[in-house]
């Protein structure tokens, strides 16, 4: 699996949204993102890619794009 | 704002002594009164009932607070219908109203981002292990999202692995317990959970089975109020002696907070006393001219908050009652002042976080 196919299992298992749908998510406004979502969302990052992701970090998280950038600062290709 | 939303995260929790930071707060909440009036019609109103034109206070003491109750009878806000992100509301019993308070993104991130700071400061930049002394079921039912469930996640975010030390049927995971302080054996370990609800089911539970988890490397976090403990006589000396006895848990911290201020906690420090961070204060008002009460002197608590942006909650008159005990002179070396919370004042409803817990 590369990178990119991990990161888009990361939304689909912890979210539980199809593939299809992670590009366009947005924190907070669906409901399978919400913040119970979120810390599930952080969990499968972290199993995924082996790292450990900051408090400030973690708040900022608030899409799937942003998520990218955040993850390049923990050395994760996308 | 003097100081950009941005960055106000950033400042150091404990860093302002007193005198500075007053001066510092009446310029941060007149720019953020101004904030709401502009943009909250019914808060403008308010104001101007009270005969008050916030470009013109000397102090942020000048201030009207308004009734937390208000935030129960109507809907205050100071973002457009479209930007909100989420409305919380506080516990209730049933038949009792609810609060709701109308988050955006903005205030939603600053909130979390002040926990977090104010959290660093007790626990460490580590995201520790996490025990929750409640049950799973608390967040199950995202539907039945309550105030109780809403604190479970805020302080999720300092963990990275998480266990509830009670199952769906509130009885203890003896076996769930065991295994994850295994697995961490020599870390420090975060516990958070309900005053009532960990008096009532952990330390219940540990005494009856007699189970003595090792938790003296533990770090708790409780807070929601006082009140059935208070009706119970249970003092913080027999519930710091009771967790000491049954688990060895000797860094207790209990907080003072509200749905109406989330964020802006009051952590208890090592020496026993409630905490003001930089970004709120705590003013206490007698109660017969909510003029402003001397240091020592029992009042109702008014708390000030920098972080209400899209309600205007930034000034607000509790129900408690409570005394400042001190000002930039805790042994903790925290500056700023400190009191205690002496209870809810007559006639109040009952309400805080576990205090809602029905028994069955």
């Amino acid at each position: 699996m590369t990178n990119l196919e991990k990161y888009i299992n990361a939304f689909v298992e912890a979210l539980e949204v199809p593939a299809e749908d992670v590009a366009a998510l947005v924190y907070g406004e669906s409901t399978a993102w919400d913040s119970v979502g979120h810390m599930s969302l952080i969990a499968a990052l972290e199993d995924a890619f082996d790292i450990m992701v900051d408090m400030d970090d973690i708040i900022d998280l608030s899409s799937f794009e942003k998520g990218k950038e955040i993850l390049a600062k923990y050395d994760v290709e996308l | 704002m003097s100081i950009e939303v941005s960055t106000l995260h950033t400042l150091p929790p404990y860093g302002m002594a007193c005198e500075e930071k007053q001066a510092f707060l009446t310029e941060e909440l007149k720019a953020l009164s101004l904030h709401h009036v502009q943009r909250c019609p019914a808060y403008a109103r308010m104001l101007e009932a009270a005969g008050c034109a916030p470009g013109d206070i000397r102090s942020y003491e000048e201030l009207p607070p308004l009734p937390v109750r208000l935030f129960k009878e109507f809907s205050l806000k100071s973002v457009p219908e479209e930007e909100l992100h989420r409305t919380m509301t506080s516990s209730g019993t049933t038949g009792q109203q609810v609060s709701r308070i109308f988050l955006d993104r903005e205030t939603s991130t600053l909130q979390s981002k002040v926990l977090a700071a104010i959290m660093a400061d007790y626990l460490g930049k580590q995201r520790l292990p996490m025990i929750i002394l409640d049950t799973s079921a608390v967040i199950k039912n995202r539907a039945m999202f309550s105030a109780r469930g809403a604190g479970i996640l805020g302080f999720s975010m300092f963990a990275r692995d998480k266990l509830y030390a009670l199952d769906e049927n509130m009885q203890l995971d003896v076996d769930g317990l065991t295994a994850f302080l295994e697995k961490h054996q020599g870390e420090d370990i975060f516990l958070f959970g309900f005053t009532f609800m960990i008096w009532q089911h952990f330390i219940d539970q540990l005494r009856k089975t007699g189970y003595q988890p090792d938790l003296s490397r533990g770090i708790l976090v409780h807070g929601g109020g006082w009140k059935k403990l208070a009706d119970q006589h249970i003092t913080t000396e027999q519930f710091k002696d009771a967790l000491r006895e049954t688990c060895g848990l000797t860094r207790v911290h209990n907080y003072y907070g509200m749905v109406e201020q989330t964020g802006t906690v009051y952590m208890e420090c090592e020496c026993g006393r409630l905490h003001t961070p930089v970004w709120s204060e705590v003013t206490i008002r007698r109660p017969e001219d909510f003029s402003v009460a001397n240091v020592g002197e029992t009042g109702l608590i008014q708390v000030s908050s920098l972080l209400p942006r899209s309600y205007p909650g930034h000034v607000l008159l509790t129900e408690d009652e409570g005394r400042i005990t001190g000002v930039d002179d805790c042994p903790c070396g925290r500056k700023g002042k400190t009191f205690e919370i002496l209870g809810r004042i007559k006639q109040a409803e009952v309400r805080g976080c576990s205090d809602t817990y029905e028994q069955k």
